[in-house]
């Protein structure tokens, strides 16, 4: 199916199931511990060995030296291999450094071994009996010494007059802000069994968000061919971006299984998740803003600067800073440092995160400079079209609702208007507020669909990272099928199944379900040939046209009907900025004494499109909420400048927020469509929920403490000696 | 993990008896932070004494009016004491402050006290540490290290790890006593200050007890008299180590005790401190701190010591 243009009325219009609350299908597998995840995947191959990696402990260098002899002959042990062992693995072109095979060690934690063995202790403690040396390079570490130095990259766009807007601008600012690299750190580790047992027919059973990719990636590193692999991934516990690409864990997994003629499980442990996978990269940001004296935005100048390992792209905070707010010049630019700590890949909302926490308190600063409440500053400066490209509208923006919602509901005409003026107790009170803006990406998507007397069975590789997608896509096939939701089975994330768009970019969920209604309408139009009618309905269970009616459970003779396609969207959409948006509002108490940040509530109204399930997408949105206090407030990878490498390597000293640091949540959807989407007119919600979180929380800190932090984490060292005195 | 044998000793003498004589051994208790150290390989133990039935579960009054907790008690289990919560609420508050439910069901009153640092150079085996490998050299001191966790007094130039406990500031302020026997069956008594050692050229060696030497309980002198607050300072609400603690007995005249965790290598009191205590927090910190030496990363300890005394003191 194409879709070419906009679209008009359509059933999603007048749904019965699509765009209402219903809990996910597969929750009761979920918490009854019955949805199996990778690494518990004990029956799906006989006789299976466990993997355990060795890593670089070195941040830059060559190994000179391994010997794997007493790791070879420890109890239990099956096979052991080790990066000297084989020839560099070939590099899919989303890995930056290569996976395993070589001597050459690009970052800490590289797996340079698999220990496989009947149990993971014999493994693990034989592969602490790995000797290795190493001839360590010099390496650059240190984001914010290596910054200063760097020539900028060109400009990624330059509209108008951004100097002259400076020059005669009434009000100006200029400030630098830092946001800290950052752990996806989901709760299930990067895991695979694979079966590669005799070398040729490749199984993989991971925990994975793009199939098709990570199955190409596959064929690429081992140069194998692509029908050889097959891959599974049907839950996965949480990715948030880490597990878009292959990564160490299949890639030691299939080696093992290789060397040791059994199917291997491998698991990264926690430490590794840190330095051995990828992670978002910190980003220093120059934001200069000017604006006339009635407030309107003249020109934004954003330079930013992230780290990646040689060849790789960063974490480009600036795109958001082009199209968010009007304004007739703009210059933005974003350097990727060559730098040698590991690597950086995408994350949660890649970009926008890190570009918000820094233009969100930016435009604070800027209200306060211009005496206006930053509510209205936002209003004031709303565009409906691209503002670097004014003959690009955009398709649905109601950034300003979102605004205007959000403040009658958080109260905040009641807010403290005085910085460090409110106070209970210990406890100085503050509200701060952010604007949030992310793309709506779209991929193509395919589905198949089999229909078996009467109950519809739903294929495609699309995966469900813990975010619904099981239960929107069974809602899209319910609606246009005409059948009830438990009518449904969805089958996801096997390589067995149609391409779809995986899950990442928040494209997942508004592509996917797009592809199901094409492979829907497939359907129907071989039943309607099957039965002779024209342009039937759809609609309990039943085929209508005119006066006829025919039950979907006997419009194939017990046959199965199977159909199949894909949804691809046509180019239209680059005449438009397609987008989503969101304003935060945030409470919080900051200790006077102590500087400790508790959030004590928390609002989004979201303009997303036509919300698919409200109970699945609040959950994202209340995710990247939560996700967006721990940026704020406590996550961040600290890099040991010497030495090369994440110290705070687990969960411990890696902190995220837990329960009590998360108070009540609201999320408000506004009640928009978006034609120029797809055809559910939906698009995506699970980035938008992280983005400008963190600012709304700096500017209620702000708000309750008058101190204006521009580092994140906020965390109280960099409070503490501004905070009131204490006796 | 080294492949280790197991056994389960019956009392305590024999506990500590085997200790001595099998090459290696070591006891445990609840296992929260020993296993984890083992999965590390950051210990190596060739033979575990697992202490659990060994018969010291009890919580008693002794005759000085006092309390014996028995080494085995859960820190759930003394948390939720009545008498405890009663008469000593500073160790309760400190308990429940620490790690979470689930891991305090396990962890034992023994075992806390001989918990580890959670300097994270020494959670990885790849770095240089003193403490795990005498001699090594210290990751932390290095120049591009992260030390904002870490030690601002009493740590040496061989060691800047704090101790991580909450129950032991709390013991600390009270006046606790650790009691032991050895492997000879003979028993001590000995003061915080005189059971931790602070690290000085040997930050591998943390307390005084022998080889083989077993605590068999923890005795808490007669109630003091006061308010008893705990403030446990921390990057998040809940289920993280101590930035900075204070352990705070305030006596109706304005006298009182000032115990810090997360400051040294030891649960942090000074006489002299205690003795400030009326002139306020200022005061008692120009004592208790006196001769720290902070990292750039971490001085901010100080004002936050200073700072969360003074809030405890501001809420009466
Ligand atoms: C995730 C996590 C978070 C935590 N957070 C906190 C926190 O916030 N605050 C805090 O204070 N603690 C915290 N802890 C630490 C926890 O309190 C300790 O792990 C626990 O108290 C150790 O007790 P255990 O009985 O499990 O000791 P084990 O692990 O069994 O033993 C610890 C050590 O004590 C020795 N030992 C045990 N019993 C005896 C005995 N009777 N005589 C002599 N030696 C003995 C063992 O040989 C071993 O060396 C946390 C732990 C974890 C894992
Ligand atoms: S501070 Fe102590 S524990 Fe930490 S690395 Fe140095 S010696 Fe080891």
């Amino acid at each position: 199916m194409d879709f070419n243009q906009s679209t008009d009325d359509n059933l999603f219009d007048h749904a019965r199931i699509v765009g209402k609350p219903h809990a996910r299908i597969d929750g009761a597998l979920k918490v009854t511990g019955q949805a199996p995840y990778a690494y518990e995947r004990h029956d799906v191959a006989a006789h299976q060995l466990v993997g355990y990696p060795l890593c670089a402990t070195i941040a830059k260098g060559r190994i000179t030296h391994m010997d794997a002899t007493a790791a070879r002959a420890a109890p239990g042990v099956a096979a052991v291999v080790t990066t000297l062992d084989i020839e560099p693995l070939a590099q899919a072109k989303s890995n930056v450094a290569r996976l395993f095979g070589g001597d050459t060690v690009a970052h800490y934690h590289q797996a340079i071994a698999v220990v496989v063995a009947d149990t993971l202790e014999q493994a693990r403690s034989a592969a602490a009996l790995i000797e290795v040396r190493y001839q360590e390079e010099q390496g650059v570490f240190d984001l914010d010494a290596a910054w200063e130095q760097q020539t900028p990259d060109e400009p990624l766009s330059d509209v108008g007059d951004v100097d002259a807007a400076f020059k005669n601008a009434a009000v100006t600012l200029d400030e630098v802000y830092r946001t800290a690299s950052q752990s996806h750190a989901m709760m299930e580790p990067h895991a695979s069994i694979v079966d590669w047992s005799d070398g040729g027919q490749m199984t993989v059973w991971t925990s994975n968000q793009m199939i098709a990719w990570t199955r190409k990636a596959l064929a690429k590193t081992f140069a194998i061919d692509l029908e050889t692999i097959r891959l599974e991934s049907p839950y996965v516990g949480g990715g948030f971006g880490g597990k878009l690409w292959l990564r160490a864990d299949t890639v030691l997994a299939a080696l093992g299984s290789r060397a040791a003629g059994r199917p291997v499980k491998l698991a990264l442990p926690r430490p590794l998740v840190f330095n051995n996978a990828t992670h978002r990269s910190g980003t220093v940001q120059r934001l200069r803003i000017a604006a006339d004296a009635e407030g309107r935005i003249t020109a934004f100048d954003h330079s930013a600067f992230s780290h990646t390992l040689p060849g790789g792209s960063g974490e480009n905070p600036v795109n958001q800073t082009r199209a968010f707010y009007a304004g007739a010049s703009r210059r933005v630019a974003h350097t990727a440092i060559e730098m040698d700590l590991p690597e950086s890949a995408d994350m949660r909302a890649p970009g926008e995160a890190s570009g918000l926490a820094a233009l969100e308190i930016a435009m604070d600063e800027m209200a306060e400079k211009l005496g206006m409440d930053p509510v209205e500053f936002r209003i004031l400066n709303d565009t409906q079209v691209d503002p670097e490209d004014p003959n690009k509208p955009f398709s649905d923006r109601h950034y300003v609702e979102c605004l205007q919602k959000g403040a009658a509901d958080f109260g905040w005409e009641a807010r403290n208007r005085t910085p460090g003026g409110q106070r209970e107790g210990q406890w100085l009170i503050g509200q701060g507020m952010a604007g949030a803006y992310r793309g709506a990406p779209t991929m193509d998507s395919g589905a198949r669909v089999r229909l078996q007397a009467g109950r519809l069975v739903v294929e495609t590789d699309m995966t469900d990272i813990g975010t619904g997608s099981y239960t929107i896509i069974a809602q899209t096939a319910a609606e246009a099928m005409g059948l009830a939701l438990e009518d449904v089975e969805v089958r996801l994330g096997n390589s067995d199944y149609p391409v779809s768009s995986g899950s990442g970019g928040q494209f997942g969920a508004a592509s996917a379900t797009a592809g199901v209604y094409a492979a829907c309408l497939k359907l129907q139009e071989e039943i309607a040939q099957r039965l002779g009618m024209n342009s039937p309905r759809f609609e309990q269970g039943m085929v209508i046209a005119g006066t006829t009616e025919v039950a979907l459970a006997e419009v194939a003779d017990g046959e199965e009907l199977v159909a199949e396609d894909t949804i691809h969207f046509g180019d239209f959409k680059d005449t438009l900025q397609i987008g989503t948006f969101a304003a935060h509002f945030v409470e919080v108490a900051v200790h006077a004494h102590t500087g400790e940040t508790r959030v004590r509530r928390m609002l989004a109204v979201c303009d997303a499109g036509r919300i698919l399930n409200p109970v699945t997408a609040r959950s994202q949105v209340i995710g990247g909420m939560t996700m967006g206090v721990g940026a704020a407030l406590m996550e961040g990878l600290i890099p040991d400048v010497e030495r090369g490498f994440f110290v705070n390597h687990d969960l411990a000293s890696y902190e995220v927020a837990v329960h009590a640091d998360i108070p009540e949540q609201e999320v408000i959807f506004l009640d928009t469509t978006d034609a120029a989407s797809t055809p559910l007119k939906a698009k995506g919600v699970g980035e938008l929920g992280i983005c400008g979180v963190a600012a709304a929380v700096a500017n209620a800190i702000y708000n309750a403490t008058g101190i204006r932090v521009r580092d994140y984490p906020i965390t109280l060292d960099r409070l503490i000696d501004q905070l009131p005195k204490v006796s | 993990m080294r492949a280790f044998s197991y056994e389960r000793a019956a009392s305590p003498a024999d506990a500590a008896a085997r200790a001595a004589e099998v090459p290696g051994a070591k006891f445990i208790a609840g296992g929260t932070n020993l296993l984890d150290l083992m999965k590390h390989e950051i210990e190596t133990p060739l033979h575990l004494i697992d202490v659990r039935g060994t018969g010291l579960n009890d919580i008693t009054a002794t005759e000085e009016g006092g309390l014996r907790v028995g080494a085995m008690v859960s820190n759930s289990t003394l948390a939720a004491n009545p008498r405890v919560r009663e008469a000593y609420g500073v160790l309760s508050r400190a308990l429940v402050a620490g790690a979470s439910g689930q891991l305090r069901n396990k962890a034992t009153t023994g075992g806390n006290l001989l918990q580890r640092t959670r300097c994270p150079y020494f959670y990885d085996t790849a770095m240089p540490c003193n403490k795990r490998s005498p001699g090594a050299g210290c990751a932390a001191l290095g120049k591009g290290a992260t030390t904002r966790q870490l030690g601002v007094i009493g740590t040496s130039d061989a060691c800047i790890a704090t101790h991580p406990s909450d129950m032991a500031v709390a013991l600390q302020a009270l006046d606790a006593r650790v009691e032991t026997v050895t492997p000879e069956g003979e028993t001590r008594s000995l003061t915080l200050d005189a059971f931790y050692q602070l690290p000085g050229d040997t930050p591998d060696v943390e307390n005084t007890l022998a080889k083989g030497e077993m605590i068999t309980g923890v005795v808490l002198p007669a109630p003091v008299e006061g308010r008893h607050a705990y403030f446990k300072v921390r990057d998040r609400s809940s289920y993280a180590f101590a930035l900075v603690s204070v352990a705070l007995i305030h006596a109706p005249d304005g006298t009182g005790r000032v115990a810090l965790g997360g400051m040294a290598p030891r649960p942090w009191r000074r006489d002299a401190a205690d003795a400030a205590l009326p002139q306020g927090a200022a005061a008692v910190m120009a004592e208790l701190l006196d001769g720290a030496r902070p990292t750039e990363e971490n001085a901010y300890k100080l004002t936050l010591a200073e700072r969360t005394l003074a809030a405890l003191l501001a809420e009466e």
